[in-house]
């Protein structure tokens, strides 16, 4: 009858992690304490001595291999929050009070009482090997860590959308109402930012293109690196169209012909997206991305975020083949509608 | 008494191709056509088979010879009828075990409910290397990339032996060279992918490898041998051709196509289901 689910609090886990951060970092690098939530990437150290981005046999800057982006970082700077970057004291604060509040008791029954044990579906962040972040945010222009302000246009475009979802009926009332993500179509691949589970990459170089797989949803970026225009206006996806160089050793890619549909952070069809990848060290990438957009936001914005060597192989996220839930919350949905009907009739002829 | 003449013989044609050479491209084109292909290698010295490639055949309707007959939706006439194909099954029929054969059957006339195609499921192996997409082939040193088009279905060839961690729609290949082919060897799948849309299926016992072997700069030769004990009698083999797209600015589109099969999958759970 309990509707509790939840495994014991988070908070219990943050101390764990609080202690081994604090721990001076071993020269090997990563902390096996026998279990995977707590591998940890080292920080460069300062004397470290300087680290030349190895070739592949094109001679290209080799980017391959498995990488990973699991971060407690946030896109936007949290309310209240005013500093670019924390300590590892602030840091791990600041993770204790969310597992606190994640884990809060509430009164048995009630749907506050309902907690889903994250771990159990890998929700829990921790689970995975952590890049450490200690920025606050993970967009750094504009400075206060935050998305700009949206354009009149952008505010219209939004409300229009909602009004259309409105139109569109209850969320359970057919598999279009819910999210991209909940229906496997899609669940913003690109800007890389961290998914809830999965956050792992793999990147392999062949002549004249740059391959990124991203786990979650077997999305496979093919990025032509020859310079080549985009495809015409008329051909838009999720994932958009995509061209690559190179700067130096950094992986330029260049990414418009949205759909309607995606709507990365309220943005438009006409979202221009720049990401750079750059090699920091033999486990370490730094990825950045410029977001434009001038039919959404009064300025663009940057943001970026460290990422590490990840562990493979990648395993087939077969998302639609094993969509479960969405048949299981539609059926609910259903049966409730005929309860409701039911009791209704029921009470009309009493 | 042949090889007593060998060396004479092997002397007069080496003469003649030189004359041949010297007074006329003819035979000297037709003497090289004779050779097995060498495909131009990569940076590290592999047979070079990046490139978009497609199949050209009517095998993912049936892997079987078959005649022209309608679609399934007599409402789409002759936009989604099938296409006749000479099938690429090598000396076929496929040896199904009769239970299996009785299968493939009630797959066949169930097809609406059962194809993972309609649904958009991930095609398997080797149905994914014939569908009516194409498909890119990214090489490096360690890992060798199909991405598809259909579904956005992608395979990892692992050159440096990888095991799987569990079964899969698209199974766990490993691959390596001999001489001028790619043989990739491919295992752990699930029971769920079928080979085309004639309801031809396979169990999880699947064993599939292929054989990939430039013929010239835009043709492969593909070939994959099939075993499966729990459905067929013994291994079996289909081949076919794959084309290169030579258009200069081909690349892989998206074609996500969850977002057509959701009426299918979900409709009938609809507040308003479809008409």
């Amino acid at each position: 009858m309990s509707q509790r689910l939840i495994a014991p609090p988070g908070a219990i886990l943050a101390l764990i992690l609080i202690a081994v951060f604090l721990m001076p970092s071993p020269a090997a690098g990563q902390l096996k304490l026998g279990t995977n939530a707590l591998n940890v990437a080292p920080a460069p150290s300062a004397e470290a001595k300087p680290w030349a981005v190895g070739k592949t046999p094109d001679e290209q800057p080799d980017l391959q291999g498995y990488w990973t982006n699991n971060t407690m970082t946030p896109l936007q700077r949290p309310g209240g929050v005013t500093k670019e970057s924390y300590t590892k004291e602030e840091f791990f604060d600041a993770l204790k009070k969310q597992a606190e509040r994640d884990g809060e008791e509430a009164t048995p029954g009630t749907v506050e009482d309902v907690h889903y044990d994250h771990s159990q579906f890998g929700l829990d962040r921790t689970q995975g090997k952590l890049t450490p972040n200690l920025r606050t945010s993970m967009i750094t222009d504009p400075t206060d860590g935050r998305i700009p302000p949206m354009t009149q246009e952008g505010k219209k475009r939004a409300a229009d959308l909602a009004a259309q979802k409105r139109k569109q009926g209850a969320q359970y009332d057919q598999a279009e109402n819910l999210s991209t993500t909940t229906r496997c179509i899609y669940m913003g691949a690109i800007p890389m930012i961290p998914p809830a589970y999965n956050n792992n990459y793999q990147i392999v170089q062949g002549p004249g293109y740059v391959m990124i797989l991203v786990e979650e949803l077997h999305e496979t970026r093919v990025i032509p690196m020859d310079g080549r225009p985009h495809a015409p206006q008329s051909v838009r996806s999720w994932l958009g169209d995509s061209r690559g160089h190179w700067e130096g050793n950094t992986l330029v890619i260049e990414t418009t012909n949205f759909n309607d549909k995606v709507a990365f952070q309220g943005g438009s069809r006409d979202l221009k997206l720049t990401e750079r990848l750059t090699r920091t060290g033999e486990d370490t990438m730094k990825y950045e991305f410029t977001v434009e957009d001038p039919h959404t936001w009064t300025q663009p914005w940057k943001a970026e975020m460290p990422v590490t060597k990840g562990v493979g192989p990648i395993f087939e996220h077969a998302c639609n083949e094993g969509n479960y839930s969405m048949s299981n919350m539609l059926a609910a949905a259903r049966r409730d509608e005929k309860k409701a009907a039911e009791a209704a009739a029921k009470k009309g002829n009493q | 008494m042949r090889n007593r003449y060998r060396n004479t013989i092997a002397g007069f044609a080496g003469l003649g191709v030189l004359i041949a050479l010297i007074l006329t491209p003819t035979p000297y084109h037709a003497q090289t056509q004779a050779q097995p292909y060498r495909a131009p290698r990569t940076k590290d010295g592999k047979p070079d088979l990046n490139g978009i490639w497609q199949a050209v055949n009517s095998a993912n309707w049936d892997i079987e010879g078959h005649g022209a007959a309608p679609g399934p939706l007599w409402q789409l006439g002759a936009e989604f009828s099938v296409p006749p194909g000479l099938g690429v099954v090598e000396a076929g029929p496929i040896p199904y075990k009769p239970e299996a054969l009785q299968k493939k059957q009630e797959n066949f006339a169930d097809r609406m409910n059962r194809d993972p195609e309609i649904k958009c499921y991930l095609p398997g192996v080797p149905r994914a290397m014939y569908m009516p997409y194409p498909f890119q082939i990214i090489t490096s040193p360690q890992h060798i990339m199909m991405a598809f088009e259909y579904a956005g279905a992608v395979r990892t060839v692992y050159m440096n032996h990888s095991d799987a961690p569990a079964d899969s729609w698209m199974g766990w290949s490993n691959g390596h060279w001999e001489g001028e082919t790619l043989v990739v060897d491919t295992t752990d799948f699930n029971d769920l992918s079928w080979f085309d849309r004639a309801g031809n299926y396979h169990s999880d016992a699947l064993h599939v490898v292929e054989r990939f072997t430039a013929a010239d700069k835009d043709h492969l030769n593909y070939e994959a041998t099939i075993e499966d004990p729990k459905v067929f009698t013994r291994p079996w083999k289909i081949s076919m051709p794959l084309y290169r797209i030579v258009e200069k600015n081909a690349q892989i589109l998206e074609d996500k196509c969850v977002e057509f099969s959701e009426e299918v999958l979900y409709g009938k759970l609809a507040k308003v289901p479809p008409k």
